[in-house]
């Protein structure tokens, strides 16, 4: 356990390296043509990052068009802050059969 | 040359003598004024795309537009079916226009869904210009033949979509072709039902084909799924086309779609070009390959 915290922290670190901040809300995978996890429950003002871990491109995209994080290509990250409570549809631009939700709710959620 | 004056040109082809502008910009009598229509499709260029399946996706590119400039007999044009670049980045769209704009023939380029991620098609429109005064698709006559161009990438939230307003346009378009006439149809995604579980469909597909069904011969060149398939229903021939940049699996043959990596000699056989030669109305299709 001791291992895997330390392994984690320098993770972390090697993340903030990267000028970008190491995840701090929930993370989805993109993964084998599919979300992980496709559904997700938070609480409004959480940050929701996307990372495409996939052999292919793979877009976030709002079914309201709310949001789009345009092409993601295999390594890439992106993340949206979700503020209103409400039940955000979203699918790949590339393979529209892909398909996520995101569920903003003041109780039950993610911490921001 | 820009896509307006190519189109501009083709457009006098009523006497029978055709015109093109070369790259230099001179106009001369083009070869095609000889002999059957004769085409090239390229399409899937994946422009940004840097994993195995491909590593070099500018190289295999220039490989097929030097083969192809390398012809003898140069065709009366040559159209991307779309997808020129994997990310809709601006680098993507710079090189693309830099590499297409090296070939010797007219050149007409079509978006693909790859080519719309960056907020819809202004971007791609921005480097290549639609036929002036359309919405993106357009049709020209050349040879006796009528070439359509539809555009089913800019709605994609379920599969390939015509909408509407395209389907509306495409009526009045083949309402004024005899009937006798061949027509060549181009589109990214292909028109039928092609494999739906990994949207190789356009949604309202049938309502073209449908429109199309009348004429007494009718080609429908696609792009998108990155292989040929060849598919025939009733008067319509459908044709996918192989890409420039990587293969995808057969349809249902693979747990997902996607780029196929095979070993780098292999990949050569499955990328390249087609010639499309139309003899009294039937296209005749010949696919080249980069290996």
């Amino acid at each position: 356990m001791k291992t895997l915290i330390l392994a984690s922290l320098v993770l972390a670190a090697l993340g903030a390296n990267q000028a970008t901040a190491p995840p701090a809300g929930p993370t989805v995978h993109i993964k084998d043509f599919a979300y992980h996890a496709a559904t997700l429950t938070v609480a409004p003002g959480t940050t929701v990052h996307f990372v495409n871990d996939d052999g292919e491109a793979h877009t976030v995209t709002a079914v309201n068009k709310s949001f789009d994080s345009a092409g993601l290509d295999n390594g890439d990250g992106w993340k949206h802050t979700f503020t209103k409570p409400g039940t955000y549809a979203y699918f790949c631009a590339l393979h529209p059969y892909m398909k996520g939700v995101v569920i903003v709710r003041a109780t039950g959620g993610t911490k921001p | 040359m820009k896509r307006g004056d190519f189109l501009g040109h083709v457009g006098w082809t009523g006497a029978g003598i055709a015109y093109a502008l070369t790259a230099g910009g001179i106009v001369r009598a083009a070869d095609m004024t000889s002999g059957d229509p004769y085409f090239i499709q390229i399409s899937d260029s994946h422009l940004g795309f840097h994993l195995p399946a491909n590593p070099d996706v500018a190289g295999t590119l220039k490989k097929t537009i030097g083969l192809i400039n390398a012809l003898p007999n140069q065709p009366s044009f040559v159209i991307h079916t779309g997808d020129v670049t994997h990310l809709s980045k601006p680098e993507q769209f710079d090189l693309g226009k830099q590499l297409l704009g090296t070939l010797k023939a007219p050149t007409i380029v079509l978006p693909g869904e790859h080519d719309a991620l960056a907020g819809g098609l202004k971007p791609f429109y921005a480097n290549f210009p639609a036929k002036s005064g359309t919405d993106g698709w357009f049709s020209w006559e050349a040879q006796g033949v009528h070439y359509v161009a539809l555009v089913n990438v800019f709605d994609f939230e379920n599969m390939g979509k015509l909408g509407n307003d395209q389907l509306g346009w495409l009526q009045r378009d083949l309402a004024g072709v005899p009937k006798s006439r061949p027509v060549v149809v181009f589109a990214h995604v292909p028109l039928y039902a092609l494999y739906p579980e990994w949207g190789w469909t356009t949604e309202d597909g049938s309502k073209a084909l449908s429109m199309l069904a009348g004429f007494d011969a009718v080609t429908v060149l696609n792009g998108h799924i990155h292989q040929v398939i060849e598919h025939t229903e009733g008067n319509i021939r459908f044709a996918t086309a192989n890409a420039t940049a990587y293969p995808q699996p057969s349809p249902g043959k693979a747990p997902k779609p996607g780029p196929l990596a095979l070993p780098p000699d292999q990949l050569l056989h499955v990328i390249g070009y087609r010639t499309i030669e139309m003899h009294a109305g039937n296209a005749t299709t010949h696919n080249v390959t980069l290996g």
